[in-house]
C-alpha cells in the first residue's frame, strides 16, 4: 500500500505543469548558484561540493514545499477528507504523500548535479560513488519522514503556508546545505544536530570529498526513524483535532 | 450485528467555531445542528431534505467520522462514530456532489487502484471489483483516461464507484446530483435504488424534492439546523392537506406585491421562483378559500402569464414545512 501510494502520488505530482516548469528551471538556477558562489575559489572540489549542497535544497524545498504543498492542494482537491476516511492509520495515509515529493526532490539533486556538469563542466567525481548513492536514498527517506512530522501541522492548519516559507532558508542555513556548519553562530549547533538533512547533508558531502561517511548515514536514519514514530503519534493526534477543529475541508 | 438500525443519531450538535477579521480578530460561532435524532433501518435509503446551509453536510460528516459533533452520539452499523473510528470507517461509503475528491493528474483506473489499497481491498480482488464497479457506473473502456477530462456526469460515477470499493454495508451520498444534467441525474438515481434494492443502507442528502419523493423509504426535512418533519414522502404530503394550490406566471412583481399576497385572508404561504425572465407564484391557501380573485386583484398592473389553480403536491408539503421552521 505504501509503495503504491508513493508511486500514484509521484505521477499526480509530476504531471502538473507548474511543477514540471518549477523542477526545470530550479535547478539550472541552483547549478548557476553554486558555480558563481564558489568560482572564486577556485578549487575544484569545493564547486562539486556546492553542486551538492544546492541540490540538497531542491531536496528540502520539494519536501517543504511538497508535503505542505501536496496537503494543501489535497485539501482544495477535497481528496484530504477522502483518504484521511480510509480505515487506516493516518500517518500511513500520509506517509506516502511526503516519501513523494522527497523523491521528486532527489530528481532535483540529480538534476542539478546533471546540469552543473553540462554547463560549467564541473567534474563529477566522487570519493565514494556507492557510499552517495546509498546517502541519496538514506536522504530521501529521511526528508520523507521528517516531512510527515512537517505535514501534521499542515493537516490541522488551514493556512500553514506561511509556516513553510518561514522555515526554509533557516533550515537549508542550519542544515549545512548551503554552507558549512562550522561557520555558523555556535548556537545553531545543537538545534543542526537534531535535525535528520544535517546528518543526510553531511553523509553526501563526505561521500563527496571523502570522510567517514557511514557513521553520518547511521545517524541520519535513525534521527528520521525517531521523526516517523514522532510523525506517527504527532499525525493520530492531529487527525482527532482536525475532525473537533473541522479544518480537513476548505470550508 | 443484531441491531436492527444502522444509522442512529441522538440529539447531535455541531458548532463551528472560527475567527475572522486578522487585526482585530473576533471570534464567529455557527450553529449549524442543533440536536438532531433519527435512526434508519438495515436496507433503507433515506433522505435528509432540506434547503442550502440547512446542516446536511454537517449532519453526514458528524456520522461518518469526518467530524467529531459538539454534543450528542451518533452510532453507525452499532459503533460509536467517535470512540469506534475505524470499525465505522470500514463499513461505510461517502459520495459527495461536485467535481472535486479526485486525482484529477490520474486515471480513473488508478483513482480506484489508490483507494481500494487504501481501503484494504484484498490484492486479489481488487482487480476484479474495480472491473465490477467501473461496469455497474458505465465507465468501462474509458478507466484508462485522465480524470481532469472527465465530465461532471463521468466524475461523479467514478466517485460512487469509489465510495462502493469495499462493498461497505452504509453508504452516505451527500447531494450526488447535484451539477449533472438531468439525463444522467435519472441513471444516478437509478444506480442508488439498485443499490438500496441489494440490501445497501443509503442515506441521501438532496434538496430537490422530485429526487427525494422518487427514491426515498423516509425522508427527514431538516432546515435551519433542525429536523421539521419526518415520515415516507406520502406522510409528508399530509401535510399539505386541506389547502388548495394558485400557480401565477408573471414578469416583475415587485416585492410589496408578494408581500401584500401573503397577507390575504385564507393564505398560508407563498413562494417565487426565478425562471428566467418570468417569476413563478405559489400561493398556498385553506382548501375551502378561493383566493384566486384576490390574487389577481393584488397583482393588477402586473403583466401575467398562465393563471391556474391545482391540488398540493409533496413539494408544496416541503415549502410549507421549511417555511415554517
Ligand atoms: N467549516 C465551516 N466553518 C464554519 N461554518 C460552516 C462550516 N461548514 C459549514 N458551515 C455553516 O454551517 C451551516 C450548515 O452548513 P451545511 O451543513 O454545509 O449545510 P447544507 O449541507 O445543508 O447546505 C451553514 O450556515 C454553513 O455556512
Ligand atoms: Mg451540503
Amino acid at each position: 500500500m505504501l509503495l503504491l501510494g508513493t508511486l500514484l502520488h509521484v505521477k499526480q505530482i509530476s504531471r502538473s505543469p507548474l511543477e514540471v516548469a518549477i523542477a526545470m528551471v530550479v535547478p539550472i538556477v541552483q547549478a548557476t548558484l553554486a558555480v558563481y558562489l564558489f568560482r572564486s575559489g577556485g578549487e575544484q572540489h569545493r564547486l562539486i561540493e556546492a553542486a551538492v549542497g544546492a541540490g540538497l535544497m531542491g531536496v528540502w524545498s520539494s519536501v517543504l514545499f511538497g508535503s505542505g504543498g501536496a496537503i494543501q492542494n489535497q485539501r482544495w482537491q477535497g481528496t484530504l477528507e477522502m483518504i484521511m476516511l480510509a480505515p487506516r492509520r493516518p500517518m500511513l495515509v500520509i506517509l506516502p504523500i511526503t516519501v513523494a515529493t522527497g523523491l521528486t526532490g532527489a530528481y532535483s539533486l540529480l538534476a542539478t548535479l546533471t546540469w552543473g556538469r553540462l554547463l560549467y563542466g564541473i567534474r563529477l567525481d566522487f570519493a565514494h560513488p556507492a557510499a552517495f548513492v546509498v546517502a541519496a536514498v538514506v536522504c530521501v527517506l529521511a526528508l520523507g519522514m521528517f516531512g510527515l512530522l512537517l505535514a501534521s501541522t499542515f493537516v490541522l492548519m488551514r493556512n500553514a503556508n506561511a509556516l513553510t516559507n518561514a522555515l526554509e532558508y533557516p533550515i537549508w542555513l542550519v542544515s549545512g546545505m548551503l554552507v558549512p556548519i562550522t561557520v555558523l553562530p555556535a548556537w545553531t549547533g545543537p538545534i543542526a544536530a537534531v535535525l535528520p538533512t544535517t546528518w543526510g547533508a553531511r553523509a553526501l558531502r563526505e561521500a563527496t570529498t571523502g570522510g567517514p561517511v557511514w557513521p553520518s548515514i547511521g545517524i541520519c536514519l535513525a534521527i528520521s526513524l525517531g521523526c516517523l514514530i514522532l510523525g506517527g503519534f504527532a499525525m493520530t493526534y492531529v487527525e482527532r483535532r482536525a475532525r473537533a477543529a473541522a479544518t480537513l475541508a476548505l470550508a | 450485528m443484531g441491531n436492527e438500525y444502522a444509522i442512529e443519531a441522538d440529539q447531535l450538535r455541531r458548532t463551528y467555531r472560527g475567527r475572522t477579521g486578522w487585526l482585530r480578530p473576533k471570534k464567529t460561532e455557527v450553529d449549524a445542528v442543533r440536536g438532531v435524532s433519527f435512526t434508519v433501518r438495515r436496507g433503507e435509503l433515506f433522505g435528509l431534505l432540506g434547503p442550502n446551509g440547512a446542516g446536511k453536510t454537517t449532519t453526514i460528516k458528524m456520522l461518518n467520522t469526518l467530524l467529531i459533533p459538539t454534543s450528542g452520539t451518533a452510532r453507525v452499523g452499532g459503533h460509536d462514530v467517535v470512540k469506534q473510528t475505524r470499525e465505522v470507517r470500514r463499513r461505510i461509503g461517502y459520495v459527495f456532489g461536485g467535481d472535486r475528491g479526485l486525482y484529477e493528474r490520474l486515471s480513473a483506473l488508478d483513482n480506484l487502484r489508490y483507494f481500494a489499497e487504501l481501503y484494504g481491498v484484498a490484492p486479489r480482488e481488487q482487480k476484479r471489483r474495480i472491473a465490477e464497479l467501473l461496469d455497474l457506473v458505465g465507465l468501462a473502456g474509458r478507466e484508462r483516461e485522465r480524470v481532469e477530462g472527465y465530465s461532471r456526469g463521468m466524475r461523479q460515477r467514478l466517485h460512487i464507484a469509489r465510495g462502493l470499493l469495499h462493498a461497505p454495508d452504509v453508504l452516505f451520498l451527500d447531494e450526488p446530483s447535484i451539477g449533472v444534467d438531468p439525463v444522467a441525474a435519472r441513471e444516478l438515481r437509478r444506480t442508488v435504488a439498485d443499490l438500496a434494492a441489494s440490501g445497501t443502507t443509503v442515506l441521501l442528502t438532496t434538496h430537490y424534492m422530485v429526487e427525494a419523493d422518487e427514491l426515498c423509504d423516509r425522508i427527514a426535512v431538516i432546515a435551519d439546523g433542525q429536523i421539521q418533519a419526518l415520515g415516507t414522502p406520502a406522510e409528508l404530503r399530509h401535510r399539505a392537506d386541506g389547502r388548495r394550490v394558485v400557480e401565477v406566471e408573471a414578469y416583475g412583481v415587485p416585492d410589496s406585491a408578494v408581500a401584500a399576497l401573503r397577507e390575504l385572508p385564507g393564505v398560508r404561504e407563498t413562494a417565487v421562483e426565478e425562471r428566467g425572465a418570468l417569476q413563478l407564484l405559489t400561493v398556498q391557501s385553506d382548501a375551502h378559500v378561493d383566493v384566486q380573485g384576490e390574487v389577481l386583484r393584488e397583482l393588477a398592473g402586473v403583466r401575467l402569464g398562465r393563471v391556474s389553480s391545482r391540488e398540493p403536491t409533496l413539494e408544496d408539503a416541503y415549502v410549507a414545512i421549511v417555511n415554517a421552521a
